[in-house]
C-alpha cells in the first residue's frame, strides 16, 4: 500500500492526477489524502483529510510514503522508517507562493530514503522501481555539522 | 520527569529547552553536541523529558503568543529557573518558551543559541525573527532561509 499526502493546507492536483495515471497503469493500491474535496482520482482511494491518528496508522503501515515537499512529510517518513517520495510543488505553475519547495527538494535528494520526482517520468520510474531504501532517524552529514557546530560553541563557555 | 524543585543551585553548563513535539524531538538530535557537559533539560510537558531519558528536566509552562497572561505566567517561570540553574548556555529549537529562555538568560549572562525548526523550510518562524537579537547564535537549518534572513546555517537535524 503505498500513502500520499498533500498536506492540509493547499491541494495539489497535479501531483494527485499524475499518481492516479500511474496507479492506473500499475494497478497500484494507493490511498490519498488530496486537501480537495473535488478530487476526481479514480485509481485511488482518497480522502481530503484525514485525522492525525488515522494518518499515523495509515503512514505505519503503508511500503512507501509519497507526498510534496513538506517537512511534516519528511519527518513522518523518518520517523517511521519508510521511504518517501517527493513531488515538489512549483511557484511556476502556480502551485505555490514561492519557489522554495524547490530548494528544500534540492536538500531532501541528498538524504537517505528520500527520492524527488523532478517530472512525472521521474515520478513513474521512482513508483515502479521496487523496494526504496527506508528514510532512518539515523544520523546524516547534515546532523553532525550541525552537531559539530554546537559542540564548538559549547567548547567556549 | 523530575520535580520542577530541583536541588541544583550552582551553575550548570547547558538548559536545553523546548516545547513539546517536533521542536523536542529535533533538540533531542542534538543532544550528543553537550555529551560530557553538566546540563539540563525544560520542556513543556509533563513525562515527555523522562520518555526521552533527558534527566534532569525541568517543567515549563507552556505558551504562545496569542495567549499574554500565560505568557507572562511562562516568563516568570522560566525566569525563576535559570536564575537557580544559571546555565552558561542555553540552546532551544521553539517556540515561544524557547525564545524566552534565551532573551532572559542572555540578560543573566548566558550564551545563547537559536535554532529555526526544520519545519520553517520556506522563511524563518516570528518566534526566530524576534530571538535574532537574544541569540549568540542564530540559526536556520536551511540555506535558503539562512541567506534570506542574515541567519547561519551549520547543518540540519535531517
Amino acid at each position: 500500500m503505498i500513502l500520499a499526502t498533500v498536506g492540509t493546507q493547499l491541494p495539489f492536483p497535479r501531483m494527485i492526477e499524475a499518481l492516479d495515471r500511474i496507479a492506473g497503469r500499475h494497478s497500484f493500491a494507493v490511498f490519498a489524502q488530496t486537501a480537495d474535496r473535488a478530487c476526481g482520482a479514480r485509481h485511488l482511494d482518497h480522502a481530503p483529510f484525514l485525522a492525525p491518528d488515522e494518518f499515523t496508522t495509515r503512514a505505519r503501515t503503508a511500503d512507501l510514503l509519497v507526498g510534496h515537499a513538506g517537512i511534516g512529510t519528511v519527518l513522518t517518513a523518518k520517523r517511521l522508517g519508510k521511504p518517501l517520495i517527493v513531488y515538489p510543488r512549483r511557484f511556476a505553475l502556480g502551485e505555490h507562493r514561492n519557489d522554495h519547495q524547490m530548494a528544500t527538494a534540492h536538500a531532501l535528494a541528498e538524504v537517505k530514503g528520500i527520492y524527488v520526482a523532478w517530472d512525472d517520468a521521474g515520478f513513474e520510474d521512482l513508483l515502479t522501481a521496487g523496494p526504496l531504501a527506508p528514510a532512518s532517524m539515523e544520523e546524516s552529514d547534515a546532523r553532525r555539522a550541525l552537531v559539530a557546530r554546537l559542540r564548538a560553541f559549547a567548547a567556549e563557555i | 520527569m523530575t520535580s520542577t524543585i530541583s536541588t541544583t543551585f550552582g551553575r550548570i553548563d547547558v538548559l536545553m529547552v523546548a516545547s513539546a513535539g517536533g521542536h523536542w524531538q529535533q533538540l533531542m538530535l542534538l543532544r550528543e553536541a553537550f555529551d560530557g557537559r553538566d546540563v539540563h533539560y525544560a520542556t513543556t510537558l509533563r513525562g515527555l523529558a523522562l520518555q526521552s531519558g533527558a534527566t534532569p528536566a525541568h517543567l515549563i509552562p507552556d505558551c504562545n503568543r496569542n495567549a499574554p497572561i500565560a505568557t507572562l505566567l511562562a516568563t516568570f517561570h522560566i525566569a525563576l529557573l535559570l536564575v537557580r540553574l544559571r546555565p552558561r548556555m542555553i540552546v532551544t529549537t521553539g517556540a515561544l518558551p524557547g525564545l524566552i529562555a534565551i532573551a532572559v538568560g542572555r540578560r543573566l549572562g548566558a550564551r545563547t543559541v537559536w535554532i529555526d525548526s526544520i519545519a520553517n523550510a520556506e522563511e524563518m518562524s516570528l518566534a526566530g525573527m524576534k530571538a535574532r537579537t537574544h541569540a549568540d547564535l542564530w540559526l536556520s537549518q536551511w540555506p535558503q532561509v539562512a541567506r534570506d534572513t542574515g541567519a547561519d546555517y551549520a547543518g540540519s537535524v535531517l
